[in-house]
């Protein structure tokens, strides 16, 4: 017997034959694949190989003009009109179509961003359903959601979305929108297009009315067009806090109403009593997800000093475990970085972290030659002051601090501009009660971490923006009450 | 009641030291006994356990029981459902096929078994299905006491096959102490290589960690050179944490295996609970440098469900365990399933159940 072998998972990729990608897309504008007015197309590249997928329309402000205009009629004509109860038929269809199309979707959205397929097929891709079944079951009770209120629809509403989550960030912005009436532009991020795209063919099918929901692909520009765009009512954008802070300047002044959710820089606490070893698991839940591409990453680590050995310990052992590389294969952990611009941005924080003292671990596992790649990285001998616990890195990095007192944890925990979100792992009900309560964050998770339901309203504090979306509170960003 | 002074103060200001300082391998010196002089984090300890003074070749260990860690039901649901998402295929699965076989104690503890089903296993184990070359035996038999005997003339004394025996009162383990000892002494006459014990849960489950510890120490000086796998019924164990408090009890007083089931009770092995119990031999590991080994039993009869138990184990407490010697699967009818799996690997189609002899 081959008794002291490592026993090594062979290769398992799931089939990328299953998607149907077209070479060249257009604009999806009243209902029709229009052609961009400028004529101009860029493509998208998978990450994990840095090979071409497809080209996509670049939006230009004729394109953005005719999707508004094809938005506003919507609003006025048929989408204005239908009942709230047939609003809420369609919603139902979009979820349904998502659900039977799951595996390609997934597939694109881990051809296109880089995410294991792991993740893709059992978070994203069942998550956007959710969304979509969830509001719509709202649509015709509304007057339940906020009794004695009186309620509107707002209009055409301009939504900009990143590329951390791709299809679902597209459900968080469309399906609140559509259940309270509005009508929709959207545009999804440069380097992640394809399952936006890939929604403008079911919805297509699902027979929604023309103009309801546009989808224009672009860079910075683009969605620059949207946000100032005159005849938009609302404006939700997800993504950073320097693009934020330029989307509130060019707002102000207008009655546009507004969602920000951007960035953060989440603390993730253990204290000493906590289950050490589903914390660990916690950590890495909380900043290899997603290759730590994700706004409410705990990419801060604060670890009661008492049990500091065993928690590095127990997560150094951990993430040794962590399989890096090929997104498609089925027992990939950690995938590759969304873009070469971002890995650049990852690899100078690194840098930075080293050249301020701080003490670094890398997980040994072979990277993939082609590609954008980042081994799991933790950095002990972190200071509040250093660049890596201060700014927001966006990358599988983790920092680690230790405390010895809650009234310390929760300083050092709120000292920061950002208020996304936070974990506090405890054994104690009562001290998890405690702590969570005195965090300034939008999201405060308890034993565990990243866990999304589109009942639970999701928004940050200060320079992680304001509104909420998800739940009842999603409502409301959609409605003039 | 045989020593309480074990929770009193002293103990608990140990705990919040060891917590503290979570301590790097701890080599022991060369001839010291395991936990002699040593809790299980290290420290010269307050109190000692008067009845292991006077065992002296049991391996003793001296051990704050309140310093067994939480556990989060959740978190560990998680972890374990995140296990059964690796897709193990083609050269992986192969192997991994093969190991489960290796490491399967091919087990009958009926009312019914006669010495002639004994032969019949003890043949099966050495021949799982002949008709394809090159496949390992089984790690063991497992039988009651009394057909020990029959089993070791099956087998003879060169067989790769050990004998497993279940012992003190099994699988209730609702009898005298001294009957349980005579039980195991006699075993192990008899010629078995491995004693499946039962824990008292009646005691464990009454806060009487002491005597469960006691009774177990006494268990493996009967056992002399044979290894003592100790099972915790976790069926019985209502929680997670008295799971994790069970098996670091076993694992200090001395216990070469933990296992999770006597099989005889509906819930047997399950992913979080065999989850719960590797961490535990990890951390004693990590602390110590020995290993102990694993055997879920009962519930897992499909070779897809033993694989992912082989993930738990390489991600869990690391690749070393996968072996026989530390890792072993309590089944009777899991072989069976794996057997059509390696074939339907050989040749490429399922063969029907009727083609592999069931014993």
């Amino acid at each position: 017997m081959s008794d002291q072998t490592e026993w090594n998972y062979s290769p398992a990729p799931e089939s990328a034959k299953q998607a149907h990608i077209s070479g060249r897309y257009e604009h999806f504008i009243n209902g029709k694949w229009t052609a961009p007015k400028e004529g101009d197309y860029f493509s998208t590249t998978n990450p994990a190989n840095g090979k071409k997928i497809a080209e996509v329309a670049s939006g230009s402000q004729a394109d953005v003009n005719a999707a508004v205009k094809a938005a506003r009629a919507a609003y006025e004509g048929p989408w204005g009109k239908l009942s709230a109860r047939d609003r809420g038929k369609y919603i139902y269809r979009i979820a349904r179509l998502i659900q039977e199309r799951a595996r390609e979707f997934a597939i694109i959205e881990t051809l296109d961003g880089g995410k294991p397929i792991r993740e893709s097929r059992d978070v994203d891709i069942p998550l956007a359903a959710n969304h979509f079944f969830y509001y719509a079951g709202w649509a015709d009770k509304l007057e339940y959601a906020f009794p004695n209120r009186k309620i509107a629809s707002l209009g055409v509403a301009g939504q900009v979305i990143p590329w951390n989550f791709p299809l679902l960030m597209a459900a968080w912005k469309i399906a609140p929108a559509l259940a309270t009436g509005n009508t929709v532009v959207l545009k999804p991020a440069e380097t992640t297009p394809l399952t936006s795209l890939k929604l403008a063919e079911l919805i297509a099918e699902s027979g929604l009315p023309e103009g309801v929901v546009n989808i224009v692909t672009g860079a910075g520009e683009t969605g620059a067009a949207i946000v100032n765009h005159a005849d938009v009512n609302k404006v939700a954008f997800t993504g950073s806090t320097s693009v934020g802070k330029l989307i509130q300047k060019s707002v102000a002044g207008s009655n546009k109403k507004v969602t920000l959710e951007l960035g953060g820089k989440a603390a993730n606490i253990i204290l000493d009593d906590a289950a050490i070893d589903q914390a660990v698991e916690g950590i890495v839940n909380g900043i290899y997800f997603n290759q730590g591409h994700v706004c409410c990453a705990g990419s801060r680590l604060f670890v009661q000093e008492s049990v500091f050995d065993e928690v590095m310990w127990k997560l150094k052992r951990r993430m040794d475990t962590l399989i890096v590389g090929d997104p498609l294969d089925k027992n990939t952990d950690v995938g590759a970085i969304n873009s070469k611009e971002q890995l650049r941005t990852i690899e100078k924080y690194i840098k930075t972290g080293r050249e301020e003292g701080s003490e670094m671990y890398q997980t040994s596992c072979k990277l993939p030659a082609s590609g954008n790649w980042c081994a799991p990285t933790v950095f002990t001998n972190v200071a509040q002051s250093s660049t890596i616990a201060q700014e927001e890195i966006f990358g599988p990095v983790l920092a680690v601090q230790t405390f010895r007192t809650v009234p310390e944890v929760i300083e050092k925990a709120n000292n920061t501009p950002y208020g996304l979100s936070a974990g506090v792992w405890s054994d104690k009900g009562a001290r998890l009660f405690q702590i969570s309560s005195n965090l300034d964050a939008g999201v405060v998770w308890g034993n565990t971490y990243n866990q999304f339901d589109p009942t639970s309203p999701f928004g940050g504090y200060k320079e992680s923006g304001f509104g909420r979306e998800g739940g009842l509170h999603g409502l409301a960003a959609y409605l003039d009450m | 009641m045989p020593d309480c002074t074990l929770l009193s103060p002293p103990f608990n200001r140990v705990q919040s030291i060891s917590r503290r300082r979570f301590p790097g391998k701890v080599r022991l010196a060369s001839g010291q006994q395991r936990g002699e002089n040593r809790t299980r984090s290290g420290l010269v300890p307050v109190r000692i356990f008067p009845l292991i003074m006077k065992t002296k070749s049991a391996a003793t260990a001296r051990y704050d029981i309140s310093c067994s860690p939480p556990v989060d039901q959740v978190g560990i649901a998680e972890r374990a459902q995140r296990f059964t998402t690796r897709s193990i295929k083609t050269g992986a699965k192969r192997e991994g096929l093969l190991k489960v076989l290796n490491m399967i104690d091919l087990t009958t503890l009926e009312g019914a078994d006669t010495p002639n089903k004994v032969r019949q296993l003890c043949y099966k184990a050495e021949h799982l299905h002949d008709a394809i070359p090159g496949l390992p035996t089984t790690a063991a038999v497992c039988v009651y006491p009394p057909f020990v005997k029959v089993a070791r003339q099956a087998l003879g004394s060169a067989s790769p096959v050990k004998i497993a025996s279940v012992a003190t009162s099994f699988p209730s383990g609702q009898g005298h102490l001294d009957h349980k000892l005579e039980e195991t002494q006699r075993a192990v006459g008899d010629g078995a290589d491995e004693i499946d014990m039962v824990i008292s849960r009646g005691k464990f489950l009454a806060g009487d960690y002491n005597y469960v510890f006691d009774e177990i120490a006494q268990i493996k000086e009967a056992c002399g050179k044979a290894r003592l796998k100790v099972i915790l019924e976790t069926g019985e164990l209502g929680t997670l944490d008295n799971v994790r408090r069970a098996s670091d009890i076993a694992i200090h007083a001395g216990a070469d295996f933990i296992k999770t089931s006597t099989g005889k009770i509906s819930s047997a092995a399950t992913i979080p609970v065999t989850l719960v119990m590797l961490l535990a031999i990890r951390d004693y590991h990590f602390q110590t440098g020995k290993m102990v080994g694993m055997k879920p039993a009962g519930g897992i009869s499909k070779a897809k469900l033993a694989l992912h138990y082989l993930v738990m184990v390489k991600e869990t407490v690391g690749p070393e365990w996968l072996t026989n010697q530390w890792f072993r699967f309590g089944a009777s009818s899991l072989a069976n399933d794996v057997l059509m799996q390696v074939a339907k690997l050989e040749d490429g189609l399922y063969q029907a159940p009727q083609y592999f002899s069931k014993d």
